[in-house]
């Protein structure tokens, strides 16, 4: 009986309370709501907390050249056009903003000599463009952001993982979840609900991303009847660790190639100045003495090839790889150590700028990457797709429902550039907060209906009742599904693998349904595997659906028996919702015309 | 492949309430596992968990040592299991894997953490001074914040919390804060836009007295910070310099005194 579930009520539930969740509850507490931060796994340990290299804003510090017109126009070509150009145009504006706010609730970040924020080159951004801290500038922002909002009248559900959405009509009316710790089920009412519960790259075998990556917001949204968006585009990072296997997918980062950094193969060349993309000619260095003054801040530098986009470095690799050029276990290598050449102290310089790359190599790999080239190759990284959303509102297409961070789509288009993740959790965290705030603010209490509630509680429950039969183990299904979208869907994809991985995610879905769980609800990972597996198989049919309409080659997601980019698929972004049957429905939505004055930009930039 | 024997403690009763004689629904169990090159103890803990026992509970997330959830004890020792590597551990005898004594228990390896969560809410926030330069914003010198730095590498892990005999062995939840939040407020105090000061509370509320300098916290912290020599011992002297030495105190506000 519903009424038997420990219930809350709040304004505004933020679903995720790591960088857009916890901005976004700053912002609907600033606004006056009443707020709830729901999490699945303690504070401050949300996946932001790894990020590394840094927060992409135009702050124009180290570069005075830079603004937010480059800014938007480098955010644009990284997604190969496919971006909602108002999002893009609003991240541009509003990330330095957002970075110096940070900065009054007390971050502290690298300096310049004259004492302002330090800002680092990355790929694709024109200019030294990352505020950061050493390579642990994600931890800076979730402690700061979480220091900053326990004092700002939050309430906070650690370890609570929600299962459902409620909606009451068109409405969104509350969710329904579990606590981690005992297992129980709690309902939470609330007139307006922010899903940032970031991204899904544990569908993938190979991965930088934490056990919370299942799509979980993608698939709640999907369930409640909201529409999801640029699915096919999976960033896969050019630079994972691959030699222990234990240590296989965990990421280096682009930082590293940022500092000086390059990529060989096993005959020692630079493969990367092979294969430079006409978009990038003017941008990038004839040779590597070119190369090197760029990223030792000569201004008339242009930057070398490994730090052209992601997609295109992740493609160079297997293609070394793959032509039999690769390093011993399977990747390439990663040399930072060589710059002992160039500078005088290089070990030192390489401790202090990279202090968390050293410890990592040296702990788990038993390297010193001040001595030796690293071996890595390319590792599922970010969503570009998940719930389609209103550029300046953040609702999608469920009124009330609102999304933001890794879990929204439509900034970052077919490609997502270095940086601008951080500052994309901040813009739209705020403005999807404030949003809500508002949203909550003009429409009374949704109607809770205790049917839903119960429907949802035992979907959840309903492994502990089945049978316990050997044939269905969670963390077996889990694996299979892993790897079976690693190889189908993965960096290179085409028609006919992807016809079997539909069958096979069919088969595997088949299976889930059978799963039986043992023991009982305390903090038991067999059963949240299960739980976390429905979002997965459901998110990984949406990947595939929407890789398999999209007949060409753009940004991150790569067709081998659609090489080229085709004119008319850059002119839409692929929509899917749950249609009336209960199947997917997959749709072509034409791109928002762009206004002149933007298009004027991006021509100047070109 | 060579194998090893992991012992693991199940149950929702922690290893020191069980006693000696552990009860049937809480104590060690041994689970043999082949062990591939480059494992660490959190890999070990996930294949039991995949392969032999599907409800044995563990926290964790980054798996890369960056958040801090996967604290227990190895071997008696309280460390990171990601960051634990099995070709540094004894293999000739079993590798034992206990939660975090300090806390209480949920089940397993997983321990109740949140009072550290309730200390921090008791901290006051940072106090910035109203920016002071042309753009609205702050100019400051990195060697004014080294020292911040190093102690806003803390994840939270909170191992040196386990490891202090104030809160392990006396209990002292009420009275003390532990070394985590003595660096948190190192790192407010010397933070060089903080404008207010905790220097009451540390000498009232939390307990730095009770700090007597054994350094076990800086021993286990994964993120090196030298806990002792630069936070507690700094926030000692500007407690005496406060409340005893008024003189003193002019000298020494704000500046990050000598590193140790
Ligand atoms: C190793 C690494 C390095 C990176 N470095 C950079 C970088 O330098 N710069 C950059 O811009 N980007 C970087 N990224 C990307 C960036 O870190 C992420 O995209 C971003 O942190 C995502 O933030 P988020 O707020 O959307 O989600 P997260 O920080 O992942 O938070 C998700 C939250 O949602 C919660 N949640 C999920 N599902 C549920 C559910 N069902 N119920 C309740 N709660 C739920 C989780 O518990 C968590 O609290 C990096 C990523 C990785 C993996
Ligand atoms: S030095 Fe102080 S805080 Fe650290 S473990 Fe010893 S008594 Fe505890
Ligand atoms: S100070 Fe070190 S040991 Fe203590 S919680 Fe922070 S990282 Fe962990
Ligand atoms: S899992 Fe994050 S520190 Fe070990």
């Amino acid at each position: 009986m519903s009424a038997d579930f420990e219930t809350h009520a709040y304004d505004v539930l933020v679903v995720g309370a790591g960088g857009a969740g916890l901005r976004a509850a700053i912002a609907a507490s600033a606004a006056g709501a009443k707020v709830g931060v729901v999490t699945k796994s303690l504070l401050g340990k949300a996946h932001t907390v790894m990020a590394e290299g840094g927060i992409a804003a135009a702050l124009a510090n180290v570069d005075e050249r830079d603004n937010w017109k480059v800014h938007f126009s480098d955010t644009m070509r990284g997604g190969a056009y496919l971006n909602q150009w108002r999002m893009a145009e609003l991240h541009a504006k509003e990330a330095p903003e957002r970075v110096r706010e940070l900065e009054a609730w007390g971050a502290v970040f690298d300096r310049t000599g004259d004492g302002k924020i330090l800002q680092r080159n990355f790929g694709g951004h024109r200019y030294p463009r990352l505020a950061h801290v050493g390579d642990r500038t994600g931890l800076e922002m979730i402690r700061t952001l979480q220091d900053h909002g326990i004092h700002r009248g939050m309430s906070v559900h650690m370890e609570t993982t929600l299962v459902a959405l409620l909606t009451d009509g068109g409405r969104v009316s509350g969710a329904v979840g579990y606590d981690r710790e005992r297992g129980r089920m709690r309902v939470f009412n609330a007139r307006a609900v922010v899903l940032a519960t970031g991204g899904l790259g544990r569908i993938f075998q190979i991965t930088s991303n934490s056990w919370e990556y299942t799509g979980d917001g993608p698939a709640l949204a999907y369930r409640a009847g909201a529409e999801l968006m640029d699915l096919e585009f999976v960033q896969f990072h050019p630079t994972g660790m691959i030699w222990p296997p234990s240590v296989r997918g965990i990421l280096v980062t682009e930082g590293v190639r940022g500092e000086g950094g390059v990529l060989r193969n096993r005959e020692g060349r630079r493969f990367m100045f092979d294969d430079i993309p006409p978009l990038y000619r003017q941008q990038t260095a004839d040779t590597p003495e070119e190369g090197w003054r760029y990223v030792t801040g000569d201004r008339n530098a242009r930057r070398p090839p490994e730090l052209l986009t992601r997609d295109h470095v992740a493609r160079c690799i297997m293609r070394e790889v793959r032509e039999g050029r690769g390093s011993p276990h399977g990747g390439v290598f990663l040399d930072i150590a060589w710059i002992k050449e160039k500078i005088p102290h290089a070990a030192e310089h390489i401790r202090r700028k990279l202090p968390s790359m050293y410890q990592q190599f040296k702990e788990l790999a038993d390297l010193d990457i001040t001595a030796e080239p690293m071996e890595i190759g390319p590792t599922t990284h970010y969503s570009m797709g998940g719930v389609r959303v209103d550029a300046d509102t953040q609702m999608s297409s469920v009124a009330g429902l609102f999304a933001a961070g890794e879990c929204a789509a439509g900034l970052h288009g077919a490609n997502r550039l270095g940086g601008n993740s951080l500052s994309d959790l901040l813009v739209f965290g705020q403005r999807a907060g404030h949003y809500a705030a508002e949203f909550a603010a003009q429409n009374g209490p949704a109607r809770s209906d205790a049917a839903q509630i119960e429907a949802a509680a035992r979907g959840a429950t309903e492994v502990f009742e089945r049978p316990a039969t050997t044939a269905a183990n969670p963390f077996q299904i889990q694996q299979e599904m892993q790897e079976m979208m690693q190889a189908k869907v993965g960096i290179v994809r085409t028609g006919p693998e992807m016809d079997q991985a539909l069958a096979a995610l069919a088969e595997l879905g088949g299976r889930a349904a059978h799963i039986a769980v043992t023991g009982n609800r305390e903090y038991n990972p067999g059963w949240h595997t299960a739980l976390d597996l429905r979002n997965c198989l459901l998110v990984a049919e949406a990947i595939t659906r929407a890789a398999r309409e999209r007949r060409e080659s753009r940004g991150a997601h790569f067709r081998e028996d659609f090489p080229e980019k085709s004119p008319e698929f850059g002119g839409f972004n692929l929509v899917l919702r749950q249609g009336a049957d209960g199947g997917m429905e997959l749709r072509r939505q034409p791109l928002p015309p762009m206004p002149p004055p933007l298009q004027a930009i991006i021509e100047e930039m070109k | 492949m060579p194998s090893a024997i992991f012992r693991i403690w199940r149950g929702a009763v922690a290893p020191r309430d069980a006693g000696p004689a552990a009860r049937h629904d809480a104590g060690f169990v041994d689970y043999s596992l082949e062990i591939t090159p480059g494992m660490v103890v959190l890999d070990a803990v996930h294949r039991i968990q995949a392969e032999q026992a599907p409800d044995l509970a563990v926290r964790w997330n980054c798996k890369a040592g960056k958040c801090g959830s996967c604290s227990a004890e190895i071997n008696g020792m309280p460390r990171l299991m990601c960051m634990t590597r099995l070709n540094h551990l004894p293999l000739d005898r079993p590798v034992q894997i206990e939660p975090m004594k300090t806390f209480p228990i949920v089940r397993d390896l997983v321990t109740d953490v949140s009072w550290n969560y309730s200390v921090k809410r008791r901290i006051r926030p940072l106090a910035p001074r109203p920016p002071d330069a042309a753009d609205g914003t702050w100019r400051m010198q990195q060697q004014d914040m080294d020292r911040v730095q190093e102690f806003r590498k803390c994840i939270e892990c909170y191992l040196c919390q386990d490891v202090c005999h104030v809160l392990r062995e006396h209990q002292g939840f009420d009275a003390f804060a532990g070394p985590r939040f003595f660096t948190h407020i190192a790192a407010l105090e010397m933070h060089p836009l903080d404008r207010d000061s905790r220097l009451r509370e540390l000498r009232e509320e939390f307990g730095l007295g009770l700090c007597n300098i054994t350094k076990c916290c800086t021993k286990v912290c994964p993120e090196y910070i030298h806990i002792t020599d630069n936070a507690i011992i700094p926030l000692k002297e500007r407690v005496v310099d406060e409340f005893y030495d008024p003189l003193k105190k002019l000298f020494r506000r704000k500046k990050g005194s000598a590193p140790a």
